[in-house]
């Protein structure tokens, strides 16, 4: 049991860290594009990394199941969210920072 | 812990609402709605009521953010700029919130267990109720045994809304929709995720529609969670489908329907000999009625709810879309 908590608390560690930093890039980053794609690594590694930890700390009964069907609910969905953020702003006409810079050069 | 979660959420709370105040795009605003009821339903868990939090999370941040956003794609994403002084209404609001902050003074203090909301009722149905109701989740037992009857003006309460957004908007359905087109045609990725999420919501909405006797859960959640399925449909495949797989007509039927469903379990057990929603009558076995009382009315409410969600979805989203056609 010992080396499953060491194991689960490096795992949570990471998938903090990859939060903090998704979060970061969501500030930071400069246009939309990079900033879903900030948003993303917290919703697909950072929570993978955290479920798979708590999984860990879990008996390996029924909260085990629960947490693997959040798991895999949440793979299927958040980058799905996060494919049609992307594909409707390209929809609607948002260009990436290389494509507006050679639109300037062009006109 | 509790009380340094706690504080930390009731400052993001704070900080949600003055965004919001401050914030005049709208979209923006409906978004952060949906971020204070979120923030909410995490303090609800953190106080241990889960039943609540779950109603929160459900109604506040996913109906009602898509039934904002539908009311946004009517009325434009920009607040008007007000011409009034904004003084008066300040001063208003500022008393109010003086004396509700006065009001706080003479509260009891906070988690002791000598408050009078402990002593009141509650010894009683925690005492009580595995006997006489023999239902695991408590608060299933509070609210559709012991206080069926408020329940039972809750859900008229939800039927009433529905009555008055149909006078108001009514459904529009175009006579033309031979070739039902879809909003997000040219989403391959969305189509196929949607299909594979959509049965999974329906199920997980049966589970907690007949699973909330034991666990967190019950009709008002589930049917918010079979409309949300419903809504996600009608949002990926386009309306006219969805109105082809539920019609308007169909809700209009099955929203009353419930609420009779409810009020005619309380004239059944009247007409067994007992008062109005008197569960124990149902049954030669006073436990066995509860249970099936509680079962009936959880289902009326679920029906209600659901056919009044959807109804007031199809409401918006119909004006929207025939707003976007002319």
């Amino acid at each position: 049991m010992f080396f499953l908590d060491i194991l689960s608390g490096v795992l949570l560690l990471v998938g903090v860290f990859f939060g903090f930093t998704g979060a970061l890039g969501l500030f930071r980053f400069p246009d939309f594009f990079t900033r879903v794609h900030a948003a993303s690594v917290t919703e697909s590694i950072a929570s993978i990394l955290i479920l798979t930890g708590l999984m860990l700390q879990t008996q390996f009964d029924l909260n085990t199941a629960k947490l693997i069907f959040i798991l895999l609910f949440l793979m299927i969905t958040s980058p799905t969210a996060s494919h049609a953020l992307a594909k409707s702003a390209r929809h609607g006409g948002l260009l990436s920072i290389p494509e507006s810079k050679k639109k300037k050069e062009n006109s | 812990m509790a009380v340094l979660i706690d504080l930390v959420l009731l400052s993001m709370l704070a900080l949600t609402a003055l965004r919001i105040i401050f914030l005049k795009d709208l979209f923006a605003v409906v978004m952060l709605f949906g971020i204070y009821s979120f923030l909410s339903a995490l303090i609800f868990i953190n106080l241990d009521a889960v039943d609540v939090a779950f109603t929160e999370a459900a109604v506040g941040a996913g109906i009602s953010t898509v039934l904002m956003l539908s009311t946004l794609a009517l009325t434009g994403r920009k607040e008007k700029e007000s011409k009034h002084s904004s003084i008066l209404p300040f001063l208003v609001v500022t008393v109010t919130g003086a004396a509700l902050i006065y009001g706080t003074i003479d509260m009891p203090p906070f988690g002791d267990a000598n408050n009078p909301i402990h002593q009141h009722v509650a010894p009683r149905y925690i005492e009580q109720s595995p006997v006489e109701v023999g239902l695991p989740n408590m608060v299933t037992s509070v609210l559709a045994s012991y206080r069926g009857f408020d329940t039972l003006g809750e859900t008229v309460v939800v039927f009433a809304a529905m009555i008055g957004v149909l006078t108001l908007l009514s459904v529009r359905r175009k006579e033309d929709d031979e070739a039902p087109d879809s909003g997000l045609k040219s989403h391959r990725v969305l189509h196929v995720v949607a299909k594979i999420i959509i049965p999974f919501v329906i199920l997980f909405a049966l589970y907690v529609q007949f699973h909330g006797d034991y666990g967190p859960g019950g009709g008002f959640q589930a049917g918010v969670i079979a409309a949300a399925a419903i809504i996600l449909y009608a949002l990926v495949f386009g309306l006219p489908m969805a109105l082809r797989v539920i019609s308007p007509k169909f809700l209009q039927i099955l929203a009353p329907l419930g609420v009779l469903l409810y009020a005619s379990v309380g004239i059944y057990s009247m007409f067994m000999g007992g008062n109005f929603l008197d569960y124990n009558k149902l049954a030669h076995d006073p436990v066995h009625g509860q249970h099936y009382g509680i079962i009936i009315i959880e289902l009326g409410v679920g029906i209600t709810v659901f056919a009044v969600m959807l109804s007031i979805f199809y409401a918006f989203a119909s004006q929207a879309e025939r707003r976007n056609v002319s």
